[in-house]
């Protein structure tokens, strides 16, 4: 896979976090039980916005085993408001509504109680009165100035509206030949994971300590807890030992955190809050992006595309938190892997009266490549040329990288032509094509998708400096800290939970390899937030390159302390040693320490150690982001990601026309992620990656009617893809190493979502094309898409079976 | 009220509420918490548990429903502490899970699977994973899992074990 020779990495291992899990012994919240643990139940607003005139909860406190019903009230006079992303002090967010209510379902009372069911029932006598207000629920009304304002402090809706110009856009578009415009729309969709959020909470009085227990993934978490609560943030313990059931970026509870935590307090009694389905859709707070992209793109005739302006307008619905940089993280490949040389950004989020939104699986790159490959597609067809040679003619070349983009990021690598090869010669293009043309030829509406796209990854969190001049982050470290104890064991630890990622599989490799000793006798634990180094959580597909780095980093230092001590016993320098498997010898003599005897001397023989050395054998290294060291320039161009995989996606498609329904002939995608430290997780999360891009594609969508009622609210209208729905997909694999990481490893946790919803409407758009359609909007619904092809065939447009390629 | 409950092989008497599903019921009551919950409306598949050898959506009955039956978790899949069914291990092998909330679920469902089909096609494994969402792996190295462990128990030469309580 790689030219450099691993031991373990990139070899074909298990997942050691696999045993308990096919065992049931995984430590989900849910799994967390306190004696004297109370229930929280929620009031919901049945309203899209609407003042609260009065909450009366006698009637739920008279029940016995109701401890206390909580109100936004009370909650805004004991906490501070929960952390913006943006400088938006007057947009004001608390766990619970306070006075106003702002999007159908926000969290209007919090009952606690002996039992959850007992929580449930209270909660229904709650009574809430409240004057309904003007809403808004589209976000080009909402930018309108006599809207209503979600946050009438705020003084409008707009969160943020940045224009940023990289480049000599004006005059590219000016000398460019051909012009095109469009607009696609990426409707609001979330990654709504089988488990839902949950946290418990339980404050001691006595130690004035919260421990916190959370279904979290989330940076900063217990720093952010703290500051709502008005605690020290030593006086908040998140054990990372829990086990998160999926995530995939939205597990970011702190209104429900910041609740629970508060009520553990004022009850003295443990607290747990676990969203129910209809809680986690409704009123988690768990949204993904809900954007509509203007783009125009300038080009030469022969389809080379010299500048793009691209405007994207994001509904972040009712509050602000960090979702509104989900518009910034896609400024570190806003030209995906073409050579556009200009680009115009207009970036802006909007208040509405919808779910607040979170953070979802590529942070808005998604969205942006849909829009980016919309574009390669619409100049292929305005130029008539074929749609992969006008990929391969904008692609960067390999001898380009480190390559600069015009919004200021140096991709490090890649090879996009080769990997296109590879996945054309594995589906022998040309049988592709006919077996497309021959579907047609048998009445399917048939068609070939492509997306190109890159996954940037290891994040430096630069879109925080960029969108809010305030910030001035400029790291976004991980660590790792290695001890090995008198008898020679190895235990290294971790500092995060994970959902899913194997982020104990992947510390324990790394040291492994480095080490040269068998991963699996390696113990990774998980200390709790108070014992922790400092540390981002697995966010922004950074942890193979982050978590990985510092692993073998803090291998390193322990490797080269073993070799010192070797060297003070033989008198040599540190130089003349030769480490292997867990020995030092002297490179030119025959005297040699194993490692037994190295961690003696380390543990029990402090004459032995070299001047200056402490006794044992600890290393720590706190990792700083690869090539993430400035603030934004002035211009607004900053180096976002170190890290850039590439994959290429090519999909046939059949939908019959009367049905309406895409089926997947064909899928597969050429993925370029560098180094695979495990080829069994990179492998599951892109798969995994894609049957969630086809749901965001053809089936999920979170819809509010007129009155601004969240109508989806279970699993029979939330459509997630079953095993029916996901195809058997097929992995070209190509490496190119990234020269910006210690093993040339890249990100790979967001790999096949960032491509599969272009790609398949890419295929949907090829198979309605001969009848004179295209769709614009996701996802492509199978009613819609019958209902426009009836249509199409009612107005005399039938051509299928033509043969139009 | 007090319902007897035959659940992994074992007789169980629980005092519940008439209204607690048999989900809430061997999680809260009985501690059994590899049993999960999902939707808790029927979708997802995340409570399977086994009645008879049959999976059944635990969150969509009541406790007291279960009573004759003989219910299976995921607890008394492994045959010892430590020690990994051939379906479990293939699960392993495969890398058929990523987070693991569906993976007790799905376990059961291939479980079951296989002691109806021993020699299951792609479409059967399919089928029968398909009540069951995981939202993680994309389901293609689960039908990986599946497949392996058929094989496997093919070449076991063994005979099928029932679930504790079955048959006999």
């Amino acid at each position: 896979m790689s030219a450099q020779p691993f031991r373990f990495v990139a070899t074909p291992r298990r997942v050691r976090e696999d045993r308990r899990f096919v065992a049931g012994r995984g430590n989900f919240v849910a799994d967390v039980n306190l004696p004297g643990m109370l229930h929280v139940a929620l009031v919901p607003s049945q309203h899209a916005a609407a003042r609260i005139l009065s909450i009366d909860a006698s009637s739920a406190l008279a029940m016995p085993g109701v401890h206390a019903v909580a109100t936004g009230a009370e909650l805004a006079a004991a906490a501070d408001p929960l952390m913006n992303g943006l400088d938006t002090p007057r947009v004001r967010r608390f766990p619970l509504a306070v006075g106003q209510v702002r999007y159908n379902g926000e969290w209007v009372a919090a009952v606690a109680a002996e039992t959850r069911a007992l929580a449930e029932d209270a909660a229904e006598r709650v009574a809430v009165d409240y004057e309904p207000l003007p809403f808004v629920l589209d976000p080009e009304q909402a930018l309108r100035p006599e809207s209503p304002a979600v946050h009438p402090d705020h003084g409008s809706n707009i969160l943020l509206d940045r224009t940023f110009v990289w480049g000599e856009v004006e005059r590219h578009f000016a000398q460019s030949p051909r012009q095109l415009s469009f607009r696609v729309t990426w409707g609001r969709n979330s990654t709504v994971p089988v488990e839902t959020f949950g946290v418990v909470a339980a404050w001691d009085p006595w130690n004035e300590l919260l421990d916190v227990w959370a279904s979290i993934q989330m940076p900063k978490y217990a720093d952010q807890i703290a500051r709502a609560l008005r605690v020290p943030a030593n006086a908040v313990r998140v054990h990372y030992d829990v086990d998160v059931g999926g995530s995939y970026g939205v597990k970011r509870g702190i209104k429900h955190t910041v609740l629970a935590g508060y009520l553990a307090r004022r009850l003295a009694r443990p607290v747990r809050l676990l969203e129910d389905r209809l809680e986690n859709m409704r009123a988690g707070d768990a949204h993904g992006p809900d954007r509509i992209f203007d783009v125009a793109v300038a080009f030469e005739d022969d389809g080379i595309i010299n500048a793009m302006r691209m405007q994207a307008l994001d509904n972040a619905g009712a509050y602000a938190g960090r979702a509104p940089f989900q518009l910034g993280k896609p400024i570190g490949a806003i030209v995906g892997p073409y050579r556009i040389k200009s680009v115009e950004y207009r970036a802006i989020s909007v208040t509405t009266n919808k779910a607040a939104q979170e953070a979802v699986r590529g942070f808005g790159q998604s969205p942006t490549n849909y829009a980016i490959e919309t574009a390669i597609e619409r100049v292929a067809a305005a130029v008539g040329v074929d749609r992969i040679e006008v990929r391969r003619r904008n692609f960067i070349r390999k001898d380009e990288f480190p390559y600069l983009i015009p919004s200021g990021t140096r991709y490090d690598s890649g090879d996009y032509h080769t990997v296109l090869d590879k996945v054309l010669a594995h589906v022998e293009w040309p049988k592709l094509a006919h077996e497309r043309d021959r579907l047609r030829q048998d009445g399917w509406l048939a068609g070939i998708g492509i997306a190109a796209c890159l996954e940037p990854s290891g994040g430096n969190s630069a879109f925080e400096p960029l969108l809010n001049p305030k910030n001035t982050t400029t790291t976004w470290m991980e660590s790792c800290r290695i001890n090995v104890d008198a008898l020679g064991h190895v235990a290294a630890t971790i500092h995060t939970t994970s959902s899913g990622q194997g982020h104990e599989t992947l510390a324990a490799t790394v040291i492994g390899e480095v080490l040269q000793i068998e991963p699996d006798r390696i113990r990774i634990v998980r200390p709790d937030s108070l014992a922790s180094l400092p540390g981002n959580s697995p966010v922004g597909s950074r942890m193979a390159i982050m978590l990985g780095g510092a692993a073998f980093h803090a291998a390193e230092k322990l490797k080269r302390k073993l070799m010192a001590i070797a060297a003070h016993q033989f008198g040599c320098s540190d130089q003349a040693i030769d480490y292997a498997a867990g020995a030092a010898a002297e490179r030119n003599g025959t005297r040699r320490l194993d490692w037994g005897e190295l961690v003696t001397i380390a543990h029990r023989n402090f004459h032995l150690l070299p001047p200056g050395f402490e006794p044992g054998l600890e290393v720590t290294h706190v990792m700083q982001v690869p090539t993430g060291t400035a603030l934004p320039t002035q211009d607004g161009r900053v180096q976002m990601y170190p890290c850039h995989s590439f994959e290429l996606h090519l999909v046939l498609v059949a939908i019959d026309p009367e049905l309406g329904k895409p089926q997947f002939r064909r899928y597969v995608i050429g993925h370029d992620c560098g180094t695979v430290i495990n080829p069994a997780i990179v492998k599951g999360m892109t798969l995994g990656g894609i049957a969630h891009g086809i749901g965001a594609a053809l089936l999920e969508e979170f819809i509010y009617d007129d009155q601004g009622q969240m109508i989806s609210q279970s699993f029979m209208d939330y459509v997630l893809p079953s095993a029916h729905e996901v195809p058997d997909v097929e992995i070209v694999h190509h490496c190119t190493p990234s020269p910006f990481t210690v093993l040339g490893q890249k990100g790979s946790g967001e790999s096949g979502y960032l491509g599969a919803p272009a790609a398949v409407a890419s295929a949907v758009n090829d198979a309605v094309a001969p009848l004179g359609l295209a769709f614009t909007k996701l996802p492509i619904r199978i009613s819609e898409l019958s209902d426009a092809v009836a249509a199409a065939r009612a107005s005399g447009k039938d051509r299928i079976g033509t043969g139009t390629a | 009220m007090k319902a007897d409950l035959n659940v992994n092989g074992r007789a169980v008497s629980v005092e519940l509420e008439p209204r607690t599903t048999l989900l809430d019921c061997l999680r809260d009551h009985l501690g059994l918490t590899g049993t999960h919950a999902g939707c808790e409306h029927g979708i997802c598949g995340a409570c399977t548990v086994l009645l008879d050898g049959e999976p059944v959506r635990s969150c969509l009955m009541f406790a007291v429903q279960a009573d004759g039956y003989a219910i299976t978790t995921i607890e008394a899949v492994a045959p010892a502490p430590g020690e990994l069914s051939i379906v479990q291990d293939a699960f392993c092998e495969t890398h058929g899970l990523q987070c693991g909330y569906c993976t007790p679920g799905m376990i059961l469902t291939a479980e079951a699977l296989l002691r109806r089909i021993p020699d299951p096609t792609r479409a059967d494994i399919v089928n029968a994973i398909s009540a069951n969402i995981c939202r993680c792996t994309g389901y293609g190295q689960i039908v990986e899992a599946v497949a392996l462990a058929a094989k496997r128990l093919a070449g076991s030469n063994m005979p099928r074990a029932l679930p504790p309580g079955e048959g006999a």
